[in-house]
């Protein structure tokens, strides 16, 4: 059976997508699933030190469609699951030294041998966002809960749909609770309600992605992180399951627990 | 008693409905702009439609979008030149 095929963008740089390629890829090998990432972002590359494989790069993307190695020569199997292999995007080279035909092709023979084949998409909608998507047939798009990225994402759902990516899902990134809880953040029924598109989940902000990619490691290898919990569970939806959205609403601050006691104390005095 | 009001009432507004309203309005500009005939296509249908009842002057006729800052409105000017007088009596008999 051909694997899936699944393209993670969004519009606007810096909202996470190349860390939700890394946790995603990472999560499913942790389901024993044949999982091959490609970093898209030719002349930017990056997924590499998302997975801490920077090291271990020898080919790459567009030696592949150029014919100067096998591809599997430049796939490089990720050292803590041999059932994840990475696709290095080319640092050196131009976005246009790889057509949409290419990536296509490139696809085709990947999920011959894989379960999933994400690619991560480089920002913007240019042509290396159109190499991403060529060769997709799902797509993930990633927000922030700000007001330009949710506009990007629109902007990509429209684009999506006239490329003939039906359905796409929307993966909300970096949701501070604290801030949705004092109404200064867009909650996910704002978002949903404006872009109209299905949710695959909701990571919210954890330090600890920040700590992980200092270390090369995906979050979802660490079992208290809650972003890394939030990832296992998107994980889970792709597969299939019927996983609910996590409760954004915490632990109450301190202040809010006190507002809790005085307004029972107030209720039951009058 | 008005501190423990301001302290523990009813939360404040926030900036997020500010937030979902910009975003909301200028995400219907931003659609009707990404498409060349979104625009072109709806005026024509619209026209079409009220042509069956009246006959319409297409050199006076205005059908703009207005944008202000808490809301986008479609305003339209349709000069009419004559109105089908039998419509009425037809439908009747």
């Amino acid at each position: 059976m051909a694997g899936r095929t699944i393209v993670i963008t969004s519009g606007k740089g810096g909202v996470g997508k190349t860390t939700t390629t890394a946790n995603l890829g990472a999560g499913l090998a942790l389901l024993g699933k044949k999982v091959a990432v490609i970093d898209a972002d030719i002349g930017l590359r990056n997924l590499d030190l998302a997975l801490g494989l920077e090291n271990r790069i020898v080919y790459h993307l567009v030696d592949v469609v150029e014919g100067n190695c096998k591809l599997r020569q430049a796939l490089i199997k990720d050292k803590r699951f041999d059932n994840l292999s990475l696709l290095p995007a080319a640092q050196t080279r131009e976005k246009d030294s790889v057509t949409p035909e290419q990536m296509k092709r490139l696809c085709d023979e990947l999920r011959l041998e894989f379960d999933y084949v994400l690619m991560d998409s480089p920002a913007g909608i240019e042509h290396g966002f159109r190499n991403s998507v060529a060769g997709a047939d799902e797509a993930i798009i990633v927000t922030t809960p700000e007001m330009a990225a949710v506009r990007d994402a629109d902007r990509i759902v429209g684009i999506l749909e006239a490329m003939e990516i039906e359905h796409p899902r929307l993966l909300i990134n970096r949701m501070k609770m604290d801030m949705v809880r004092r109404n200064d953040m867009m909650d996910i029924e704002d978002i949903l309600e404006i872009l109209a598109i299905d949710l695959i989940g909701v990571v919210p902000y954890d330090e600890g992605i920040i700590v992980s990619a200092n270390k090369g490691e995906p979050v979802v290898f660490n079992s208290r992180s809650i972003a890394g919990q939030a990832y296992k569970n998107i994980v889970r939806r792709l597969e299939g399951e019927d996983i609910p959205i996590m409760s954004l609403n915490g632990a109450p601050t301190f202040l809010e627990r006190l507002k809790t006691l005085f307004s029972i104390s107030k209720s039951k005095s009058s | 008693m008005p501190f423990f009001k301001n302290f523990f009432g009813r939360r404040k507004a926030g900036s997020k409905e500010t937030a979902t309203e910009r975003l909301r309005l200028v995400l219907i500009h931003d659609r009707m702009e990404t498409s060349n005939t979104f625009f072109d296509d709806m005026k024509k249908e619209l026209l079409g439609v009220i042509s069956k009842y009246v006959e319409i002057d297409e050199n006076l006729t205005k059908v703009n979008f207005n944008r202000s800052d808490t809301s986008v409105a479609l305003e339209a000017t349709i000069a009419i030149k004559n109105v089908k007088r039998p419509y009425q009596d037809r439908e009747r008999s």
